[in-house]
């Protein structure tokens, strides 16, 4: 299908990054909501479509007003945010509504009016994983890596190496949550988590939210924001239990999700001047890298290592420090998302000089899912 | 401590759950293609077919990948532990604990040869663990 009509006009986080403990989860939505009607000059009652994940839509269009004739609850973990935009997208274009606000809000950290994590011990994660003692995602999405690096003859030390990058992007942009620099010993003697897995290479845990607002590309030009175009997108889901991953050393879901994305896209891979891979923990980059076809299978930790994707390098990956070092609330997706926007109007903390393409790539659930956005400030 | 979090079988495993009572490790083929698939369900996710058996499993495996958790799980209590995903010789992965060997890296060889032993949790629910083959 293509989606080249479709733009993102209104964009913003939420007013506090970090620790909100006086916000509740509904409320981060709305403040996110509400900074990015600003951003574009419209009220609620200009948006027809509303998605969102964590809580329900009818959630979100009571609490701000809104009627739509769209309404997204797809929820299938942190790349949620990717795959609204990709069915906002198709829901423009079809005619179903013309003003999309996808919204994200979440109180990792102080979890006020949050829910909690776990499963049914009735559900196929209930019967099948937890009772091994899996507590939560660093103990369930780190599983394949050992299969990984020894597949490749790769050690802890590359998965070191992701943090370390990433936090030199997060030094250069002031609402990061860590901005210190950090070295491979650094990482590599910090607290255990899950073996392989050191605490700095696990993400953070914050409050925070963001919020997207998108509408036909034909109508995106009256808005005073330069216009963030959606080029290409794909999604698919694998399993919800990471024992079942298909292949321990790269994402299905990935594979299919970026292929569908530059497929829709006709863009090549040296076009692309800048990439967000969803980095809840170290090694997600590496799969991200491989599987959406940036890289060989195995090759990405020397393309890390070797400065690629760094300050200065070919491919600037994860610029405002990821979800190990910038923020990451739970479902990270958004963040990304509007980074990948951020980068293409020109305003980022740690501007790519002129960039024109961006890939903004998902992860959903312990490689459960997926979404990809391929975005250009080029009108296709 | 409380107790240990237990699986709750729904009609579409509660053979696996009264296989693993009774020490047998049993899991389901097409009977079409012999296509071996876990976890249990009553048709064949490769072919969607509903000609399904169960047949118990030879019990071998090898070390697929693993973690091993410093986190805290209060009903496990037993933190360092490894939590592993081992391949059955039959094909498919499963998720596991490793027993009857030191929960650490040195011991714990990806590709090591294991067997599966079930320890009773309740009156109803035994764990298929796994043990290197032979100890």
């Amino acid at each position: 299908m293509k989606q080249k009509s479709v733009a993102v006009v209104g964009a913003a986080e939420t007013t506090q990054m970090g620790r909100i403990p006086d916000v509740s989860v509904i409320g981060l939505h709305a403040d996110a909501a509400l900074n990015a009607l600003a951003d574009c000059g419209l009220k609620p009652s200009d948006i027809d479509g509303v998605a969102c994940a964590g809580i329900s839509p009818t959630d979100l269009a009571h609490y701000l007003g809104i009627t739509p004739t769209y309404a997204d609850g797809t929820s299938v973990g942190g790349c949620s945010f990717m795959l609204h935009v990709r069915h906002a997208a198709a829901a423009i274009n079809a005619g179903l509504c013309t003003t999309v606000l996808i919204t994200h809000g979440e109180s990792g950290k102080s979890r006020v009016g949050a829910g909690g994590f776990g499963r049914a011990p009735s559900s196929l994660m209930g019967q099948f994983e937890m009772p091994f003692g899996v507590t939560s995602p660093p103990t369930m999405f780190t599983i394949p890596v050992l299969r990984y690096l020894k597949t490749y003859g790769l050690t802890e030390e590359d998965l070191a190496w992701v943090s370390v990058i990433q936090r030199e992007w997060a030094g250069k942009n002031p609402r990061a949550s860590f901005r210190d620099p950090i070295t491979v010993d650094d990482v590599l003697n910090s607290p255990m988590i899950a073996w392989p897995f050191r605490l700095l290479m696990c993400c953070l845990v914050t409050d925070g939210g963001g919020a997207l607002i998108l509408t036909s590309a034909e109508r995106a030009r009256d808005f005073k924001a330069k216009p963030v175009y959606v080029l290409g997108t794909g999604e698919s889901v694998e399993t919800p239990l990471v024992s079942q991953m298909e292949d321990f050393t790269s994402s299905k879901a990935f594979r299919v999700s970026g292929k569908k994305a530059f497929d829709e896209a006709g863009l090549k891979h040296a076009d692309v001047d800048h990439l967000m891979i969803y980095d809840a923990f170290a090694h997600l980059p590496l799969y991200g890298l491989e599987d959406l076809g940036f890289c060989k299978p195995g090759e990405a930790a020397a393309f890390i290592r070797e400065r690629n994707t760094a300050i200065g390098g070919k491919l600037p990956l994860n610029t405002n420090g990821g979800g190990l070092s910038y923020m990451h609330s739970g479902m990270y997706g958004m963040y990304a998302l509007q980074e990948s926007v951020r980068q293409l109007r020109g305003t980022a903390a740690a501007q790519v000089p002129g960039a024109k393409n961006s890939v903004c790539h998902g992860v959903g659930g312990m490689f459960g899912a997926s979404g990809t956005i391929i975005f250009s400030n080029e009108a296709p | 401590m409380p107790p240990r979090m237990l699986p709750e079988p729904t009609p579409e495993t509660r053979h696996f759950w009264e296989g693993a009572l009774k020490g047998e490790l049993l899991l389901q083929r097409d009977q079409a293609t012999g296509e071996v698939y876990f976890p249990p369900r009553p048709f064949c996710p490769g072919t969607g077919s509903r000609d399904v058996e169960v047949f118990k499993a030879s019990g071998k495996a090898v070390l697929w990948s693993y973690v091993i958790n410093h986190r805290p799980r209060p009903d496990m209590g037993t933190e360092p532990y490894a939590i592993a995903v081992v391949k059955l010789a039959e094909g498919p992965q499963m998720m596991t604990n490793i027993v009857g060997c030191p929960q650490t890296p040195e011991a714990l060889q990806l590709d090591m040869a294991l067997e599966v032993t079930f320890e009773k949790m309740s009156d109803t629910i035994a764990l298929p663990f796994f043990k290197p083959a032979g100890a």
